[in-house]
């Protein structure tokens, strides 16, 4: 420390010189491996960056002047256009092509009433990630149980469920989804499987997790009175993990959100898959109409979900990576 | 205990007695709005028609397709004699002659219709046909008809199959050109076969079996083992097998069919089958190209998808860590900085991942430099917020004490603030390495390249499913792999840290965003 040039340290006994040697030989072995991991990474990462830049379809620094090309490209005829896009109003443009059916998609709720087709797009992605939450939270609840040291004793049944949960949740998504287009054709409802299926896994883990932290006295307590498992878990631990279980579902709710976004632009329907064809065809003003409700939304789950988990659990930030 | 003492207890906590109607009630409330919610889902997918319409049998056949593979041999009846032809591409390579296919040889006399004028057109009679007595005519029925006489039909003797036994575990199909008969444990039916027009079982047809219509195809199930239909104009078998079939070299490959002694021996001490390079290279060569598992492709875009993760994740590190300390509100004093930084972190977040994927498909084309480029905007958002959150959170003594030995402000940043964050920086930056390589493979789906658009492809065409299977194996694999590497490394920085300071210790727990 730059303190030990001004101050002339007093000369040490032998044993304050031993410890003073193996401090230095400690640091000079720390920085050895700090140094060794600097440049280890520095060479994982300029290899990879050689390797990705080979394999890619175009190269980095040919392709860099036009990436922002897009941008250009994604000018509208006129800057009311994706508002006319977003809500579904006719083009002054309209040539009968696709670029400009803005009224095609709209959905009528009664002769007049008509919901716009990206809004009604936007609620199906929001209704996938909200119902296949609850789906997945319903069976991590319910299995969280038996996979918590603390509440179920069976060391097999926990090994099992804690397996299952672990490879429920390294299962990729995509693959479920795509198995299930396979079976029922295109929709929402293989997004919909798997999106719950990983959020068993997920929050199976969070869940137990949070049960193996609960305090075990209200459990005792019923213990002591005669009560039944299922009674001692709904009494003695259900209450009081309930506000952190419900953190994590909102959590879990604002990724699935995302990952239902993407799954859509995989071919299972909501507003990733608008997303996709529209960036995909070149239709500048629905592109720039869809990110936008796309990046509200996303706002305003987090935001929603922020001030409810803070309801819920006052100030502890679960959020990411701050205790629990 | 008395009524008195209940009601002493009652008065002294009103809150436990007497809850107010919404807590008494959140609890069925809550539950009746889920089920409520439920209904209204199913009512807005349409649940029920989809699970009604959905194709269940071929969820079965796929997810066998998972672990097994189908070899489907046809075998035509002809007036007098049968042919067997197995699929173009078919696993057991161009000659197939398996086992369970038994065929049953004899010379029979068939009349064969004239051909346009072929180039060798004989007068000879058929007797002195080329073939030789015995060759597998039955394969290849259109050559001998170029020896046949340009304008009348003629008869030709040859050595052809006249009936034909396929035997699928404890079923088996007897075929001969006017008779089939199925058997499946103890049961069997027999089929009469006319021609080109219908197919009829002389007993009534077992639940195994299927016929929509009398004298239609009959469709035979051998459960796992495979299936069959029975076709007024051939016999079409789905034989399964379990496995992985020509897993490491394919049909094409000198090396292709031999025992693992034989290919060892070959490598090792073989003479040269391609004299321009040696066994083992050919060998090498033979397993990267494989036609049917692609394995170099694959693992090149393992690789693709890896990289992607772990280039994305350190960029965005790199990248946040300075703006980390203009975020954070106890290191840069400024209002204005800390704020402008903030909503910049959240614009990153909050443009999905999949906007900036398609963004960068299109800007880089296809392949791991999108991808990495989509990870690294959004995870710079993500990790920016953990570190300025985890710089707000230090412990202000540390700082107070390198101030007041005057050190200047870098030294009071480098002494007393990175030692207590630094380690939940990088235990933070490697769960999201962690989730990177899931989320990595998702990405690639949408174009941004890596395993994600391969296995995307592969599924897409609903017949590669043992390619799909194999894929997800080797994803687990690695994702299992780094997750061990990664818990690791942060037990190690952990261990260093614990020492000094406990409470830093259960300051970093997973980021439960990101169990993702």
């Amino acid at each position: 420390m730059s303190a030990t040039d001004v101050y002339r340290a007093p000369a040490l006994s032998p044993e304050g010189a031993t410890v003073e040697r193996h401090w230095r030989d400690l640091a000079a072995r720390r920085r050895l491996y700090t140094i060794g991991g600097l440049v280890f990474l520095l060479l994982a990462l300029s290899g990879s960056l050689w390797f990705a830049n080979e394999t890619n379809a175009g190269k980095f620094f040919d392709r860099l002047p036009y990436v922002a090309d897009f941008f250009t490209e994604l000018q509208p005829r006129d800057w009311f256009e994706p508002v006319r896009a977003l809500f579904d109003l006719p083009s002054p443009y309209d040539d009968g092509s696709l670029k400009f059916d803005y009224p095609e998609g709209r959905v009528y709720l009664t002769q007049s009433i008509y919901i716009p087709e990206y809004f009604h797009r936007m609620i199906e992605t929001l209704n996938i990630a909200l119902f296949s939450t609850l789906v997945g939270a319903t069976f991590g609840f319910l299995l969280c149980f038996l996979a918590a040291g603390n509440i179920t004793a069976s060391r097999w049944l926990r090994f099992v469920t804690r397996r299952f949960l672990e490879i429920v949740r390294a299962f990729p998504e995509i693959v479920i989804a795509g198995f299930f287009l396979a079976i029922f054709s295109l929709g929402p409802i293989p997004a919909i499987i798997a999106v719950s299926i990983h959020t068993v896994g997920a929050l199976g883990k969070m869940f137990f997790e949070v049960v193996e932290n609960a305090d075990m006295k209200p459990e005792e307590g019923l213990r002591a009175v005669g009560a039944n498992w299922v009674e001692r878990v709904w009494f003695g631990i259900v209450p009081q993990v309930l506000p952190n279980f419900m953190s994590y579902f909102l959590l879990r709710f604002e990724i699935n959100v995302r990952a239902s976004t993407i799954l859509g632009a995989v071919g299972a329907g909501g507003i990733g898959e608008s997303l996709r064809l529209s960036i995909g065809r070149g239709h500048e003003a629905k592109t720039i109409a869809i990110v936008f409700l796309l990046f509200c939304t996303i706002v305003a789950v987090d935001q929603f979900s922020a001030w409810l988990r803070h309801r819920l659990v006052g100030r502890q930030a679960f959020a990411y990576g701050r205790g629990e | 205990m008395n009524a008195d003492a209940i009601n002493d207890i009652a008065t002294r906590h009103p809150d436990a007695f007497r809850r107010s109607l919404w807590k008494r009630y959140a609890a069925p409330i809550g539950i009746l709005l889920c089920i409520l919610y439920t209904f209204y889902c199913s009512w807005f997918f349409s649940i029920a028609t989809v699970l009604e319409k959905a194709n269940w049998n071929l969820a079965g056949a796929y997810l066998a397709d998972w672990v097994s593979y189908e070899i489907r041999p046809d075998i035509e009846f002809k007036d007098n004699y049968l042919t067997i032809d197995y699929s173009r591409f078919s696993k057991l390579g161009s000659n197939p002659n398996p086992d369970w296919m038994a065929k049953q040889m004899a010379v029979i006399e068939r009349r064969v219709d004239a051909a346009p004028a072929p180039a060798i057109a004989t007068n000879k009679s058929s007797q002195d046909s080329f073939m030789a007595p015995g060759a597998p005519t039955a394969e290849n029925p259109a050559a001998p008809s170029g020896q046949s006489a340009p304008a009348a039909p003629e008869t030709v003797r040859e050595n052809a199959v006249v009936a034909a036994t396929v035997t699928l575990g404890n079923g088996r199909i007897a075929i001969t050109p006017n008779l089939v008969t199925v058997t499946r444990g103890a049961e069997s039916v027999i089929f009469d076969i006319a021609k080109d027009s219908s197919v009829t079982p002389r007993t009534p047809l077992p639940d195994w079996i299927e016929q929509r219509r009398p004298g239609s195809t009959a469709y035979v199930s051998f459960g796992f083992l495979g299936r069959a239909e029975v076709q007024n104009d051939e016999v079409v078998a789905w034989r399964r097998f379990f496995g992985w079939a020509n897993f490491v070299f394919d049909t094409n490959s000198p090396f292709w069919g031999k025992p693992f002694g034989e290919v060892a021996s070959l490598i090792v001490s073989g003479a040269r089958i391609d004299p321009s390079r040696s066994n083992a290279a050919l060998a090498w060569d033979n397993v990267l190209n494989n036609a049917e598992w692609q394995h170099g492709d694959v693992w090149l875009k393992l690789l693709q998808t890896i990289v992607m993760a772990f280039v994305g994740t350190v960029l965005a590190s790199i990248v946040a860590f300075p703006l980390a300390f203009l975020a954070a509100r106890n290191v840069t004093p400024s209002r204005i900085a800390n704020q402008l930084t903030k909503r910049f972190f959240d614009f990153q977040r909050s443009v999905d991942m999949l906007i900036w994927a398609l963004f960068f498909t299109r800007g880089f084309g296809p392949g791991p430099l999108a991808g990495m480029s989509a990870i690294f905007f959004t995870d710079t958002g993500t990790l920016g917020k953990l570190y300025s959150e985890a710089l707000e959170n230090i412990d202000d003594k540390q700082r107070e004490g390198i101030r007041s030995v005057g050190a200047t402000p870098a030294m009071v940043q480098r002494y007393g603030v990175l030692p207590q964050v630094l380690p939940v920086f990088l235990s933070q930056s490697l769960y999201f390495w962690e989730s990177n390589t899931r989320s990595a493979t998702i990405i690639g789906a949408v174009g941004a390249g890596g395993i994600g658009l391969k296995l995307w492809e592969a599924m897409r065409t609903n017949t590669n499913w043992a390619n799909v299977f194999y894929m997800v194996l080797l994803i687990l694999l690695v994702v299992f792999i780094f997750d061990n590497i990664s818990s690791y490394l942060r037990r190690k920085l952990m261990g260093t840290v614990a020492n000094g300071n406990d409470e830093r210790r259960v300051s970093v727990r997973p980021p439960a965003a990101q169990i993702a």
